[in-house]
């Protein structure tokens, strides 16, 4: 018996989709023991019937869901409630899913605030109000999917990795547990040497990283220690797969924080500011802290900046 | 028995959208339009970030072309600090970028519109996809997959992160390649240069052919065209001239940071998207199927017909086969497809000409940069077409202000004629099944759209009016709907 799949997306990219079809030759195995019932970017189920005329979204049953991106429209919100009520076992796919991701960068204005902005530098001769027929209403910020409908896993990173997609796909189909996540920051994986202490002040990230090119990455001194912000200290593992090296390292760049907190209920910026300070490095150089810190994990954690300051 | 048709969501493209068909009394198709019902506000939250961070926030608009968002973004960024990249830099950014479009071409090609063509239009639904297209022809399946997968690793060898990187950095690159990286690349481009010659001989002799009738007659609309050349005319998907081509086929260079003095985007009441036109024409802007005005593609059809060649010799011969048979410039809107395979070949041919270039594994890959006050425009054929990034900077090299027009916002007005014309010469009194409207999708489906990228900006007009402005924000005109 094949396994039924189905699939949405909301407030996304398609890179988590794309992931899947990164999976390379074991997605030819997986593909071949499931089946897929509803995935708009792969496959033609429609929400209102195959032509149109129905009055209620539905989406088939399904034994495994995967929602990518953030809660940004009333669609979206009833679409995740519909996916909840028809799978058996809900995945929050990628870190958008999961926290938020960069659309809920727009979490620290009102979704009014946004949309006046955007009226002002567009048309001052109307003033029509707020969307209107055939296009869905905003949510007042972007929500993680387990903010609106209890979700069963979670598969963070922008993107999640072709591995770890593949490593649940597989899981749920041999009816075993998901492998959990991994319970240590991107620094515990990072094979840069460390020495406790900064050897600059914070630099601008347009500042390129000290490196002997060719030479291992064990000698490269750790990025923060060279004043190169990097969201490794706060930052969950498992981006680098069964390689382990973090994928950014990789390009001598910093952690950027895709894959979201160290735990649920961690605060990033207190995490990091408390790194920062640890190896002798001053946060208050970096402007906009809350949205640097939070920039992956903004849905709950992101809000409007008060209108006074 | 007037009624409205709601196809939601459009699939196998990137991003959200409906289509809304509207029949009259008759059964016939009164209006016809694609509803674009996502949106995210990027150049809003961009506001106030560091200018070097836009490189890595904004490939988040799209994971399915981030490499083009990234390389724009950093092009912006260089003309924001003033700066031109060494080499290696520019060279290991386009390499990426060719490889990045051969995994796109192919995705496009095998996974999201090859079912149409494979297993037909008419298709039980369920079997039309690529799960069909992997029962229907394994082996090629397989190959696909396999080349895909080997082109992300490519991406990855180069930069780490095959989606939403970071080794682009204002001024250049991050990360240089070692000859060994560069040996091993060169065997994969080789196994891609395969793989995209044996894909455009399969499509000429088992797709093509098969569907001419369906390539002449679905979605025919006549329009203009926009796409990047070098100074000699050839194309090119990393820096150029932007070329803009009338429907007649006469046309203009200019560079690319003049684009205002040449699109101007105007506001539609029922969609989030806005709707760019040539201003430069002076015409204005109709939509009217039968006399457009101001009405540009962009992608793959367009630049194929912009380019006096290709300076690669595979992709040059089938661009010469591919003129002989359709002109210059060739107006069928599923000649897309088939673009689309001629520049997969010569990305291939490319990224292979690039890997041979001694400058590749240079160690000087980047300048260093000052912050300073400063507009900078960076400008990539993204393969959904002409990708514009516009920063503008305060003194520390903050973000004042963002514009940004992609590849699928230059077809918004041409998909929606595409779609008219299809599901009017498609629908007829009343009769109409899911193999109609999957046929009318199939129009959408050509451009390749992504309306995530599309999507990324917090705009819109919300009436039932379509008003036209001019490049001052003055409204010019106001067409009751």
């Amino acid at each position: 018996m094949a396994a039924r799949l189905a699939e949405e997306w909301f407030a996304i990219c398609g890179g988590c989709e794309v992931t899947i079809l990164d999976i390379g030759e074991p997605l030819l195995d997986v593909l071949k023991q499931v089946e897929i019932v509803h995935m708009p970017v792969l496959m033609d189920h429609k929400l209102f019937g195959q032509t149109g005329e129905d009055a209620e979204m539905a989406i088939p049953a399904a034994d495994v869901g995967l929602i990518s991106g953030g809660v940004r429209s009333d669609e979206h919100k009833k679409l995740a409630q519909e996916m909840r009520k028809k799978c058996k076992f809900l995945i929050a796919l990628g870190s958008c899913a999961c926290y938020g991701g960069i659309p809920a960068l727009a979490n620290t204005f009102s979704t009014e605030e946004l949309l006046e902005k955007v009226y002002r530098g567009c048309v001052t001769t109307e003033k029509n109000g707020l969307p209107c027929e055939q296009i869905p209403t905003l949510t007042d910020r972007v929500y993680a999917i387990q903010e609106v409908v209890p979700v069963d896993a979670f598969l963070p990173g922008c993107p999640t990795t072709p591995e770890m997609v593949a490593n649940a796909l597989i899981a749920l189909l041999e009816g075993k547990p998901l492998p959990p996540l991994a319970n240590k920051s991107v620094c515990d994986e990072c094979p840069t040497r460390r020495e406790k202490k900064a050897v600059s002040i914070l630099k601008r990230r347009f500042e390129g990283a000290e490196f002997v090119p060719g030479a291992p990455l064990t000698e490269m001194r750790c990025l923060m220690e060279q004043g190169i912000l990097c969201h490794g200290p706060a930052t969950r593992a498992g981006c680098g797969g069964s390689e382990g090296t973090p994928r950014c390292i990789r390009a001598y760049m910093p952690c950027e924080g895709c894959f979201g907190p160290l735990t649920e209920k961690a605060n990033p910026m207190v995490d990091m500011m408390g790194a920062l300070s640890s190896i002798g490095l001053d946060p208050k150089q970096i402007p906009d802290r809350a949205a640097t810190f939070n920039r992956f994990s903004g849905a709950g954690r992101l809000r409007p900046i008060p209108a006074k300051r | 028995m007037a009624k409205t048709l709601v196809i939601q969501p459009v699939t196998r493209i990137e991003g959200h959208a409906k289509v809304t068909i509207q029949l009259n009394d008759a059964g016939n198709v009164d209006t016809a339009r694609v509803n674009i019902i996502e949106l995210r506000g990027f150049e809003r939250f961009c506001m106030g970030r560091p200018v070097e961070d836009m490189p890595r926030i904004t490939p988040r608009i799209c994971g399915v072309c981030p490499w083009s968002h990234h390389l724009a973004s950093a092009k912006a960024c260089d003309a924001v600090f003033g700066v031109t990249p060494p080499p290696a830099g520019a060279k290991l950014r386009e390499l990426c970028n060719s490889i990045a479009y051969m995994e796109e071409h192919i995705l496009h090609f095998y996974v999201l519109a090859g079912a149409d063509f494979l297993l037909g239009p008419d298709a039980p639904y369920s079997v039309r996809n690529v799960i069909g297209v992997l029962q229907a022809a394994p082996e090629v399946a397989q190959r696909v997959v396999k080349v895909r997968h080997m082109c992300a690793k490519m991406l990855e060898t180069l930069a780490g992160k095959a989606i939403h990187p970071q080794a682009a950095v204002p001024g250049g690159f991050s990360k240089p390649l070692s000859k060994d990286e560069r040996d091993k690349l060169r065997k994969q481009a080789d196994e891609a240069l395969e793989l995209a010659k044996f894909s455009i001989a399969f499509a000429k002799e088992n797709v093509f052919p098969k569907y001419l009738d369906v390539v002449k007659s679905l979605a025919v609309i006549n329009t203009g065209f926009i796409g990047t050349v070098k100074a000699d005319g050839a194309l090119n998907l990393y820096d150029g001239n932007l070329r803009l081509m009338t429907p007649s086929g006469t046309y203009q260079d200019f560079p690319y940071d003049k684009y205002t003095d040449y699109i101007a985007e105007h506001i539609e009441s029922w969609s989030y998207l806005k709707f760019p036109y040539a201003k430069q024409w002076g015409e204005g802007f109709s939509m009217d199927t039968d006399g457009p005005k101001g009405v540009y593609r962009a992608n793959t059809l367009a630049r194929i017909n912009v380019c006096d060649y290709i300076d690669t010799p595979l992709a040059n011969a089938e661009l010469e086969e591919f003129r002989k048979n359709f002109g210059r410039p060739a107006q069928l809107t599923l000649l897309y497809h088939w673009a689309r395979l001629i520049e997969l070949l010569y990305n291939a041919e490319n990224a292979i000409r690039l890997l041979d270039d001694p400058d590749i594994t240079s160690l000087e890959t980047r300048v260093k940069v000052t912050p300073r006050a400063a507009r900078g425009v960076g400008c990539t054929e993204a393969p959904r077409g002409t990708l514009i990034h516009d920063y503008e900077t305060d003194a520390d090299g903050l973000v004042t202000n963002v514009n940004l027009i992609v590849g699928t916002t230059h077809n918004n007005a041409p998909i929606n004629m595409s779609v008219t014309q299809a599901a009017k010469s498609l629908i007829k009194d009343g009769q109409y099944d899911q193999g109609v409207l999957n046929t009318v999708e199939m129009s959408i489906r050509a451009y390749d759209p992504c309306f995530s990228c599309a999507t990324h900006r917090l705009d819109g007009k919300l009436s039932v009016k379509l008003d036209i402005f001019n490049a001052d924000g003055k409204l010019v005109d106001t067409l009751a709907n």
